[in-house]
């Protein structure tokens, strides 16, 4: 199969079971115990990593930015570049980056594995579809835990971003976090809710359609793994551009 | 089913209940005149490699049909068509004298609830226990957690495995896994088991011991079922043993010719997706076709 045929039928089969996710939704049985433990281990079982990648992301920005604005004068709008980089790009897309990483892999390795020993044959046999017991709270979990894990994200990466800015530039904590406050809007706020919601919908249909796609073994579960998380990032990126353009579009706003 | 197997079938599952017959004897008699499984020249392709080619059979009610082949005939496709999971390219399959060739997923929801499913290395979900992974099917139906519980002890009494109930399955032998696996296959009482090499790198005890409890299920309970094996001990046993109930009520295997003909199993035979043989395994042994014979004894 050429590149460009594989990826119009991978396209395909991730559009129809979409279509059956959002049939399962409004048709039932609703999983919500499974829903609620997917919630579990996709949202607080990441809050740690994406505490951390926040705040020394914010720290690490302000490392670079800092000098650059100084030799402008321009300093006191550190707080400003800080907040609107991480609530509007950096903070969704380190998180679905992150998140991909963690619970992508994690996703498809399982389904994948549950393939590969006919647990889901199993499921189905015993007249469970495996899309509403299975994908359906997987999907859900990660809608309704993305925008969360984004905004745990965004506050940490302020808060490095700030400490940074005191102890090793000096500035004054008052006029970083005036500086933040003017850097975001509602429109910011909006659009850093609407993105990883999007984010979340890509990294679960992916992740369970390659785990559920997986053939081949135990090397299969592997060759699935990884393509859900390369694939996965790689969608969240280009997604990121397009949702980017479009709020931009809609909030009529520019980076600064 | 008659009063002997009736209660010979209460005795063994422990019911509180006396069973009662769903059927009055004239619409029973009816009913079985229908088969429980029927394959009309079934045709299956992978792309270009032919898995099943106008393959037909029946399987009566209480009847169980050994399909014999060497791996990659085609022996646990006819399962996953049974069940659904797979679509034939050609042809018809038809369950209880529905034709679900056609059928989309929802539909074939309704038909698994009456076919029990044993698969070849269990297929136990690793996340839940044995009593959660036997009480799958009736949480989903979302039956009361004691009824829950008294269906579940019951069908594990009946694999013998009651002392497993809280273990998980990595806890559990291979044999185990199988047998879990079947009393998870026979709750909901289906009339059709399905049995993809249940017995595939057991030792021969266990092996024996999973043989067994096919043979009850066919002999008390008047279960339909496919055995899919390449194992001739499993032929032999399913072949030539019969289960029934001693006056003490103790399950007990007699060889046939002792004092009953088997006559509710069958072989069929797969070569390159064909029927290759179909009939009694007296037949089988005795066929002079050099791809049988090769099968049978291995050289």
């Amino acid at each position: 199969m050429n590149p460009v045929t594989k990826f119009l039928y991978e396209l395909q089969e991730v559009t129809f079971l979409t279509w059956r996710v959002l049939v399962g939704i409004k048709r039932g049985p609703r999983y919500v115990r499974e829903t609620i433990d997917q919630m579990d281990e996709i949202g607080v079982g990441s809050l740690v990593i994406i505490i951390l990648t926040g705040f020394f992301t914010g720290g690490v920005l302000i490392l670079q930015a800092y000098p650059t604005l100084a030799y402008y004068g321009a300093q006191t709008q550190a707080g400003q570049g800080v907040a609107t980089t991480l609530v509007r790009e950096l903070g969704p897309v380190l998180t679905a980056l992150m998140v991909a990483g963690r619970v992508g892999s994690a996703i498809s390795a399982e389904l994948g594995s549950m393939v590969v020993s006919q647990q889901i044959d199993a499921m189905r046999a015993l007249g469970t579809s495996p899309v509403r017991k299975l994908v359906t709270p997987r999907v859900v979990a990660l809608i309704l835990t993305m925008p969360l894990l984004t905004v745990a994200s965004d506050i940490f990466g302020l808060i490095g971003g700030g400490l940074v800015a005191k102890q090793i530039y000096g500035l004054d904590t008052g006029v970083y976090t005036s500086g933040v406050r003017n850097g975001i809007d509602i429109d910011d706020v909006i659009g850093g809710f609407i993105k990883p919601l999007v984010f979340g919908v890509i990294i679960g249909l992916i992740a369970c359609h390659k785990g559920l796609s997986t053939s081949g073994g135990t090397v299969g579960v592997g060759k699935s793994t990884t393509s859900a998380v390369v694939s996965a990032s790689i969608s969240v990126i280009i997604a990121d551009f397009f949702l980017s353009k479009m709020l931009q579009t809609l909030f009529k706003t520019t980076l600064f | 089913m008659n009063d002997s197997i009736m209660g010979l079938a209460e005795h063994l599952l422990g019911a509180d209940q006396p069973i009662e017959p769903a059927l009055d004897d004239a619409v029973d008699d009816q009913h079985r005149t229908v088969a429980a499984i029927e394959f009309k020249d079934v045709e299956l392709a992978f792309d270009d490699v032919v898995v099943l080619d106008k393959v037909s059979f029946r399987v009566r009610r209480g009847e169980t049909k050994i399909v014999l082949g060497g791996s990659g005939t085609g022996k646990s496709t006819i399962i996953n068509l049974v069940l659904g999971l797979l679509k034939p390219d050609a042809g018809r399959v038809i369950i209880d004298g529905e034709d679900i060739t056609e059928y989309d997923e929802p539909e074939m929801m309704h038909v698994r609830k009456k076919i029990g499913m044993v698969f070849q290395e269990g297929a136990l979900f690793d996340s839940l226990s044995v009593y959660e992974n036997v009480a799958y099917r009736l949480h989903e139906e979302g039956v009361d957690e004691d009824q829950v519980e008294h269906e579940v002890r019951r069908m594990l009494r009946f694999v013998n495995l009651e002392d497993a109930i809280d273990k998980m399955p990595i806890e559990l032998s291979g044999g185990m896994r199988r047998r879990v696996g079947i009393a998870r296959a026979l709750v909901g009482s289906p009339s059709i088991v399905l049995f993809d090499e249940p017995t595939a790198g057991l030792d021969p005890p266990t092996a024996r011991t999973i043989c067994e409890l096919a043979i009850k299920l066919r002999d008390l309970e008047d279960v339909s079922s496919i055995f899919v094996t390449h194992e001739m001990n499993n032929l032999e046993y399913l072949s030539s043993e019969y289960a029934v109930v001693d006056e003490q009520g103790n399950v007990e295997f007699e060889t046939e010719g002792q004092r009953l003909c088997l006559i509710n199993t069958e072989v069929i035979m797969l070569r390159d997706g064909k029927i290759a043989f179909s009939g009694k395994d007296e037949q089988l042994r005795m066929s002079n076709d050099a791809y049988i014979h090769r099968f049978i004894r291995g050289k």
